[in-house]
């Protein structure tokens, strides 16, 4: 690049607008995993979180990417966030490559994960201070930004002030939200933004991704495995198998490939086996904790 | 320089004063768990202090002895702070849950490394003046030709040299989130013990001496016990080596730590918590 971009919008506008929001091609992640069943000593093994994974979103599409635990959703966000290195392929986040320019990649994405991380003794708005700082804004634009944003998100006003651990799960992710779209991301990743959150709180949250998409030009990649989630906001599903992209299409054209009626039958045409939430295999973060020691 | 880099490097520079600012919030949380153990540093540095009066010298040395003495537990305690604030940057963020957004964040390690370790410098030269005259007091000491100025800014100055090293020593919980941070204390008495904490340096064998030369912790303590008990300025022969060691290890405590991050996200250890 020849000289630096000054704004997240002159990143985007200096790429051509024909340039996916997200290209991926081939990307390999690899973990070391102890095999649990063959007891505390057992050797460790290398177990592939993705294989050969590609795809592409357009610009401003929402996709959304359903997969059981262990799948490996999170690895694939975590990648695309720049949190994990690559051991094969390759991810351009318009036009970048997400582990070479991770610092210009860091300015385009935000994300929100299933746990609503904050520090918890400090209050809502001093945690959005906090992650705002890093993307270079000042307190005299966060006193005005946060208070708005926190509007937007259905944030109760007079609770701003309290410490997060004094927060319901639901009110905690509705802070998570405000944080990742304080920053204007123009790529946000979803990693089981509703999981764990009671009906009316994931509700809310699914209605304000949906006001997000209309209000914003951001492009969404929705990693869950509610497939009725995915079904209600995404252009496109995926399903994420073992580390393995089965499709990526339309919900109509995955049924009508599969010749079933609903997305649990797909799936269950695509792998032979159920789709079940609790599956035996252990989430992304225990794997990270298995593979990572 | 361009207009854009001069953006950016604000960027930096408020992504740094929110590090800081972060801190302060914190720091006002936990206000009485912060006296507690205020109390216990007091406690602690009165225990090394007190070992002066039972060695039966004269009542001006002993004195003198005490002085050198709190000066090494001062500096003992003002160390301990930038290391544990140092070594922690990542432990606190993965206990809380932070550490992926930070990491995701657009700010510079420089800026996120120094902005700790600013506001431990900030932090523990509080801490290190209270805990100085409180225990001065306490035991009535006498400092009537103290330069407190010199010393206090030689402190500030050896600060530089103390941040490049903690970054070298916060890769630490990258590496092993388990006993990661532990280790990170390990440094510290190495550093410490080298230098004369509470003995001149020739005593020790020569192949430590030949350590100390390179402890920035040795100029520290040996410029802040002449400014405090014989009243004097600041020593070039303190300055010229706190400089050099600042500028040394600054850029080798980046290289380590951005090796640690790497192979963090190569092995997937960066949210791993212990």
């Amino acid at each position: 690049m020849s000289r630096l971009a000054t704004s997240t919008s002159e990143i985007v506008a200096r790429v051509g607008s024909e340039t996916p929001a997200v290209e991926v091609r081939d990307l390999r992640k690899t973990f070391n995993r102890k095999d649990k069943k063959a007891g505390r000593f057992a050797r460790k093994r290398p177990w592939p979180a993705l294989a050969d994974v590609t795809f592409s979103i357009a610009r401003g599409e929402c996709v959304a990417i359903l997969g059981q635990n262990g799948s490996g959703k999170s690895t694939l966000v975590r990648l695309l966030s720049t949190l994990l290195i690559n051991d094969g392929g390759e991810a351009r986040i318009f036009g970048h490559d997400a582990f070479e320019e991770t610092s210009t990649i860091r300015r385009l994405v935000n994300r929100v994960s299933v746990e609503a991380s904050f520090f918890k003794k400090m209050s809502a708005a001093e945690n959005l201070s906090y992650a705002a700082r890093f993307y270079g804004m000042t307190p005299s634009q966060t006193r005005v930004a946060i208070p708005e944003i926190l509007e937007q998100v259905g944030f109760p006003a007079d609770r701003r002030n309290e410490s997060m651990e004094n927060l319901s799960r639901g009110m905690q992710q509705k802070v998570a939200l405000a944080r990742a779209l304080l920053t204007s991301p123009v790529l946000l990743l979803l990693d089981e933004p509703t999981t764990g959150l009671d009906p009316r709180s994931k509700l809310e949250v699914q209605e304000f991704i949906r006001r997000v998409r209309q209000e914003h030009d951001a492009t969404i990649l929705l990693c869950t495995h509610d497939m009725n989630e995915a079904e209600m906001l995404a252009d496109r599903i995926g399903l994420l198998d073992r580390g393995r992209l089965l499709f990526l299409e339309p919900v109509e054209d995955v049924k009508r490939r599969f010749g079933v009626e609903t997305l649990e039958q797909a799936f269950f045409a695509a792998t032979g086996r159920e789709f079940e939430q609790d599956s035996d295999d252990e989430d992304d973060d225990e794997y990270r904790e298995v593979f990572g020691g | 320089m361009s207009s854009a880099y001069a953006i950016e490097a604000r960027r930096q520079l408020v992504g740094l004063f929110g590090i800081v600012e972060r801190n302060v919030y914190l720091t006002k949380r936990y206000i009485l768990w912060d006296l507690a153990f205020m109390v216990w540093t007091i406690a602690n540095t009165l225990t090394i202090v007190f070992i002066a009066r039972g060695l039966h010298l004269s009542p001006a040395k002993v004195n003198t002895a005490e002085t050198a003495l709190l000066v090494g537990a001062t500096i003992w305690a003002f160390l301990g702070i930038i290391f544990e604030f140092m070594t922690e940057i990542v432990a606190w963020e993965r206990w809380e849950g932070t550490i992926e957004y930070t990491f995701m964040a657009p700010l510079s390690r420089l800026a996120h490394l120094f902005g700790q370790g600013a506001f431990a410098v900030l932090y523990g030269l509080i801490r290190a003046t209270i805990l100085f005259f409180a225990v001065a007091a306490f035991i009535g000491l006498h400092m009537p030709g103290a330069n407190y100025g010199a010393a206090f800014l030689l402190l500030a100055l050896a600060s530089l040299s103390f941040i490049g090293i903690g970054i070298m020593t916060s890769v630490l919980p990258l590496i092993s989130p388990e006993k990661g941070a532990q280790l990170g204390f390990v440094a510290q008495g190495l550093m410490l013990v080298v230098s004369g904490v509470y003995y001149p340096v020739n005593v020790m064998p020569e192949w430590m001496q030949w350590l100390a030369k390179i402890s920035p912790a040795t100029y520290a303590l040996r410029g802040d016990r002449a400014s405090i008990i014989h009243g004097a300025g600041i020593a070039w022969a303190d300055v010229w080596p706190l400089l050099i060691i600042a500028v040394l290890a600054t850029p080798i405590g980046l290289a380590i730590f951005n090796r640690g991050e790497r192979y963090a996200k190569k092995h997937g250890k960066l949210k791993r918590a212990g």
